[in-house]
């Protein structure tokens, strides 16, 4: 029972000590085994049941006293068995709910009592007793470590002196062997049936659902993201010390109905963990069933899941999944065999007893990569030793080489500190969620050359004298070195892989100026490698390059500042570098504006180099925090008024970067940074145009910043920047600084004076979709001006705008649905979106399955319906239009219902339409969006209520779904569009008796009369309308009551 | 007395008027220096100046520097009259390249202390007597010598244009070590330590 119980077992990760057993069906298995062994002893063994142990089996228990009966004698809570020892001590007591039990006797009795909480009993007793058999036989008879000598110290035993007590103890250790056997037995059946998920099969499943998340009300889950962007080579992301537990991966997953759940995907099965702890780390341990994969799982989780995974037509899961998983029996993950043998040992390390996890020889090699980084870190261990042998020799040098060791040794602790941190890294989870920008990933590469190149070779010889030379050596190593080709991948990958990148950052942790300044000059180039930049993160080279940030030497903050640039492309660098208060230090070498004219060229330098950093740390949303509370934005400001372009590239880069955030576009605005930006628009750096161009993109979502552009007059700058079509890059960012502005009307005007229209209309076609989406958006922004409607036609934009209807890209078609609603306002330009079919297009854009699109095709639909010829016979020749239209009412997005409001009031206005919607239900769908108190929908909502009157008994039938009480409230809002409408509705259900009855109630009457005296002409008739209505019946009433 | 603070007014004028880098309060404070320097030589030196010992010390404490071979170089750059002492002259011109000299003075003054026998010329052997202590960590399996040999090769490749003319012996001429500082400034001190380590 001892060896089945320690290793096959499945106790949680607590580890040592008192671990509590998981409910798992082996655990459950295993228990149930126990128990039958437990309970049968006392019949079956009658002689070896009598056996009084050593020292009792004692646990918390949750029986209560008036569960025992006979053979007990109960004083209030306390119970003693009436069988005693031969000292006279009861064989069972039971006090303060704790139980302590000395035969197997007694054990079986209090099982059969115990009846369903036997299990919980059990459980209870193994989990307080982790080695039963030293408490029944004493502490020779324990199981140790790794072998159980048990059998052979009794054998040795009985030899020696027989006596009955040793014969009873080795009967009762073989029967416990037996069951021992036994357990093993069953548990490895129980194992060998588990389906085995390996990466393959699990990233396969997360690809899969990842196509069906996203926002929106039909995709299966919100989100689904590895914790880890890292991945070793045998495709795991779990940390290697997981892997040896043989976890895969951890996922953060957001269904729409429950809280986000982490779970982990290992060989087992898929599991929920105990999330994120507060610091970096995952809480590894197992929280729920183990389900076969991803998919079961959620299914358990998430009824929202279930539901929407039904919706999706497509054949989205292959049921009998035999590629994705794989039995036992073929399983090689780790390149092990899944022997029993092998899955003992598995066990014995994953516990994490005191265990080492063994020599690292005949352990599991979950990766080679971390091998290797073992290797490196023993043998960086080496080199002090060999450092301080040196020391005795020379006298002069031994100053640097003690600083040097220690230096190393250091590193070697960070390396293998972050190493962890990139594999498990948990902490990018919290900020990718913020993040705008596409994070940069390391292509996976071979490890490992079969060809080694010349700069190998080369960079091997210069590596040696790198490392083993005084500061002299190491210069003139590093300077010849520097004749090497660094931008060559070969040359920055024989830096990594001979080990000299980490001399390179150990360098910088000496305080020799001249060697940090060398190994920076390297580091500067070979960083523009993405394998490098991970690499130099890996090895806590940021850290030291924050800190020399803070050296008395010019040239070296310059090299440091450009090298973090470099690094911190992707998000975990530039975290750290904020961790270690990179930040504020870049932003300091913003500050460093002395009065000397000698010294300006200096300082330029400086901020430029600090301003590049921070541009690249700009990308993280808690970077673009930092810089502004450590005062980067006054700053910025203030290089964004000097005249180098080398500078204002990196400066107006992050800003347009920071611009993102709502303080920025406050401070861009506030701090008169717009005149700047514009200034800056007619640069002959096509960059800084860009960034400039960008900046104002960003920021003229808000009003009074698209009015300062113009008043700088920046509109005609960036007109002009439309004919450099060229550039790809910059027509975008134009395009969209055009399209936010062009939402006020002042800057429209302007725009018709530039011809901007006709320009935006040639690059219609032959654009990539970044530029199209922008160019788009102007022109729908363009079509609220009523000449711009002509004259988009007249330069024969509509075709190409219609055209892009049938894009894909959903940012666009929003663009383009708002394009061709606007240019559909005009009855000339409705005659060509019609005979382009565009309406038929727009009325399948419905089908879309993101809102945005869906709402933006619903409001396009409303001046199309209402200014086609025909238009009521062109929607009933929409198969199944009407259905799809009216079923849009029980989408959960307010804009999409609004709109699709707002398209069904037009729709009604055709009698056999709306003779159509009425089969379809519009009725009570309409009724059941009455209590809102979103005064858009209001509106919209009333306007179709009273258009879908107009059929058969809606009127009856929108009083009988209890649509009039609340409209009657609508009176009391503050929105006057929305009593119109209301009033009109309103007018229309008046018609009908019930509904005065209830309007009356609801005393409309009152409100009504106000409104009766509105300057508004509609909104008076059909309040005085209604009113007239509810008075005639009650006239109608008193002539009958009273007749 | 008098006479003294006459002659000391009339050496500092002197000096301030010949030197390109310190204005006379400066000139005041290393003439001082130099004098407390002489009395501390007095006992072991008896002359207008200080030597060789006093010098090392100096330079150690002062600037850090700590190179044998190389203070004794430095020390026979200050004495350009070669007679074993630093007079006040030598001492104030000296520490002028020290501390403020101009690129091209530091220059020269590196070269001038790496061209050991004075030819005009950096030989490989001259390298090699310069770099010998500089390997820390000797691969076991190679010749003692081999890697500051590798060295002497990796600089010369690095910094002598005629490198790859197999009829030169490989030397550094001192247009040659110009243009390799001016491209690389690290290079000014390739040879060994010889310069104040502040900026």
């Amino acid at each position: 029972m001892g060896v089945a119980l320690a290793r096959a077992a499945q106790w949680t990760a607590a580890g040592s000590g008192t671990g509590t057993l998981e409910i798992t069906p082996l655990n459950e298995s295993l228990l149930n085994q126990i128990i039958k062994f437990a309970e049968d002893f006392s019949t079956k063994h009658p002689q070896e049941a009598a056996f009084v142990f050593r020292e009792p089996l004692e646990w918390k228990t949750q029986l209560d006293s008036s569960v025992f009966g006979e053979g007990y004698e109960i004083n209030e809570a306390t119970v003693q068995s009436k069988a005693k020892d031969k000292d006279g001590q009861p064989l069972f007591v039971l006090s303060a709910s704790t139980l302590r039990v000395r035969s197997f006797d007694q054990l079986s009795r209090l099982l059969h009592i115990a009846m369903e909480k036997k299990l919980k009993e059990t459980q209870a007793c193994l989990e307080a007793n982790r080695d039963p058999i030293v408490k029944i036989l004493g502490p020779e008879y324990g199981t140790v470590e790794g072998e159980d000598k048990s059998i052979l110290h009794l054998f040795d035993k009985v030899k020696k002196e027989s006596d009955l007590e040793t014969e009873l103890k080795m009967k009762i250790i073989l029967l416990l062997h037996q069951l021992d056997l036994q357990l093993l037995n069953s548990s490895l059946k129980q194992i060998s049936q588990d389906v085995r998920l390996n990466p393959a099969a699990v990233n396969d499943e997360v690809n899969l659902l990842k196509n069906f998340s996203g926002q929106g009300e039909d995709t299966v889950l919100e989100s689904l993201e590895y914790t880890s962007d890292y991945m070793f080579s045998n495709g795991c992301r779990a940390p290697p010390w997981r892997q040896v537990r043989g976890e895969i991966c951890y996922l953060l997953i957001k269904p729409h109905d429950t809280d986000p759940l982490y779970i982990t995907c290992s060989t087992a099965g898929v599991f929920l963990n105990g999330g994120q702890l507060k610091g970096k780390d995952i809480d590894y341990e197992r929280k729920s069933d183990l389900y076969k994969d991803i998919v079961t799982f959620l299914r358990e989780r998430s009824p929202k899941f279930v539901e929407n995974m039904a919706k999706q037509e497509y054949s989205f899961f292959k049921e009998p999944a035999h590629e994705n998983y794989q039995h036992v029996e073929g399983a090689e993950i780790f390149g092990q065999s899944q022997s029993f043998h092998e899955f003992r040992r598995m066990t014995v390390c994953g516990r994490g007893k005191s265990s080492s996890l063994g020599s690292p020889g005949q352990r599991l090699k979950p990766c080679m990569k971390w091998k290797n980084s073992e290797l490196s870190a023993s043998q960086s261990d080496k080199s002090p030793k060999k450092d301080s042998e040196e020391e005795g020799k020379s006298s002069t040098v031994s100053l640097t080489t003690k600083k040097k060791a220690s230096g190393k040794s250091k590193t070697v602790k960070i390396q293998e500190a972050s190493k962890c941190k990139a594999s498990s890294s948990p902490e990018d989870v919290g900020e990718s969620s913020s993040e705008t920008d596409e994070d940069e990933q390391p292509l996976r590469r071979q490890e490992g050359h079969t060809d080694l190149s010349a700069e190998y070779w080369g960079i091997q010889k210069l590596a040696k004298y790198v490392k083993g030379g005084d500061p002299t050596a190491t210069v003139i190593a590093l300077c010849s070195m520097r004749d090497l080709n660094l931008s060559q991948e070969t040359c920055q990958l024989a830096i990594k892989d001979t080990g000299c990148l980490e001399v390179l950052i150990n360098l910088l942790d000496t305080e020799e100026i001249k060697c940090q300044t060398g190994s920076l000059k390297i580091l500067k180039e070979i960083s523009q490698n993405v394998l490098i930049r991970h690499a130099i993160a890996d090895l806590g080279g940021l850290e030291i390059m924050v800190k020399i940030l803070d050296s008395p030497d010019t040239d070296l903050k310059c090299l440091a500042a450009e090298t973090i640039a470099n690094v911190a492309r992707f998000k975990r660098a530039r975290k750290t570098v904020r961790q270690h208060g990179g930040i504020k230090r870049l932003v300091e070498l913003l500050e460093s504006i002395s009065v000397g004219s000698s010294c300006q060229a200096k300082d330029t330098e400086t901020a430029r180099c600090g301003a590049l950093a921070l541009w690249s740390c700009s990308r993280s949303t808690k970077n673009k925090k930092a810089i502004r509370k450590a005062g980067g934005i006054p700053l910025l400001a203030r290089w964004l008024k000097c005249s180098h372009t080398n500078i204002l590239v990196p400066i107006v880069g992050t800003l347009q970067e920071c611009a993102s955030e709502p303080s920025y576009r406050l401070a861009i605005r506030t701090e008169g940074m717009i005149e700047n930006l514009v200034k800056n628009l007619s640069s002959e750096n096509e960059e800084l145009q860009m960034h400039c161009a960008s900046a104002i993109f960003k920021c003229a979502e808000d009003e009074e910043i698209r009015d300062l552009v113009r008043k700088h007059e920046g509109l005609q700058p960036l007109s002009v920047l439309l004919d450099n079509s060229e550039n790809k890059q910059l027509l975008a960012a134009v395009t969209g600084a055009i399209w936010k502005c062009a939402i006020s009307r002042e800057n429209v005007l302007k725009f018709q004076e530039y011809k901007t229209v006709e320009t935006l209309v040639t690059l219609l076609t032959d654009q990539p979709e970044e530029v199209l989406i922008n160019v788009i958006g102007a022109l729908g922004e363009c079509c609220q001006e009523e000449e711009n409607r002509g004259t988009i036609r007249k330069c024969g934009g509509i075709a190409p705008i219609v055209k892009l209807l049938t894009a894909t890209n959903q940012a666009l078609l929003v663009n383009v649905n708002k394009a061709v609603g606007g240019c559909a306002m005009e009855p000339e330009n409705m005659l060509i979106i019609d005979s382009l079919d565009g309406v038929r297009l727009l009325w399948s854009l419905l089908k879309n399955p993101n809102p945005e699109v869906q709402a933006s095709a619903a409001w396009a639909l409303c001046p199309c319906v209402e200014n086609a010829k025909n238009s009521g016979e062109m929607v009933r020749s929409f198969v199944g239009g009407l259905e799809l239209i009216v079923n849009l009412l029980k989408s959960k997005d307010k804009e999409v219902l609004t709109s699709v409001c707002a398209a069904i009031a037009n729709i009604a206005k055709d009698q056999e339409n709306l003779a159509v919607m009425t089969d379809h239900g519009v009725v009570p769908l309409l009724s059941k969006l009455a209590n809102t108190n979103n005064n858009k929908l209001r509106r919209h909502l009333a306007e179709a209520i009273a258009h879908c009157c107009m059929w058969g008994s809606n009127r009856v039938a929108f009083g009988e779904t209890k649509a009039v009480a609340p409209l009657a409230r609508y009176l009391k809002a503050k929105d006057p569009l929305v009593h119109r409408a209301t009033a009109l509705a309103l007018y229309q259900l008046s018609e009908d008796p019930n509904n005065c009855v209830i309007m009356h109630e609801n005393g409309v009457v009152k409100l009504l009369l106000a409104m009766v005296g509105s300057t508004d002409d509609a909104l008076q008739e059909a309040a005085a309308g209604c009113i007239a209505n509810i008075r005639r019946l009650a006239l109608a009433t008193e002539k009958a009551k009273y007749g | 007395g008098a006479m003294s603070r006459k002659r000391m007014k009339l050496l500092v004028d002197s000096l301030t008027r010949s030197s390109k880098h310190f204005n006379k309060s400066e000139v005041e404070c290393l003439v001082n220096l130099f004098d407390t320097l002489v009395a501390k030589a007095s006992s072991h030196f008896a002359g207008a100046g200080f030597d060789r010992t006093v010098f090392r010390d100096t330079l150690h404490s002062a600037f850090g520097l700590t190179d044998e071979v190389m203070l004794d170089r430095v020390f026979s750059t200050f004495d350009r009259s070669n007679t074993g002492s630093i007079t006040v002259v030598e001492w104030v011109e000296g520490l002028g390249v020290l501390l403020r000299g101009t690129l091209e003075e530091k220059m020269k003054y590196c070269f001038a202390i790496y061209d050991l026998n004075g030819d005009g010329y950096i030989s490989r052997e001259e390298m090699f007597q310069m770099l010998k202590n500089s390997l820390l960590i000797q691969p076991a399996d190679e010749e003692p010598d081999e890697g500051v040999k590798d060295l002497v090769e990796i600089a010369l490749k690095k910094m002598a244009s005629t490198y790859f003319d197999y009829d030169h012996d490989g030397k550094l001429s001192f247009t040659d070590f110009e243009k390799a500082v001016r491209e690389e400034s690290l290079l000014l001190e390739a040879f060994g330590p010889c310069l104040p380590d502040i900026k």
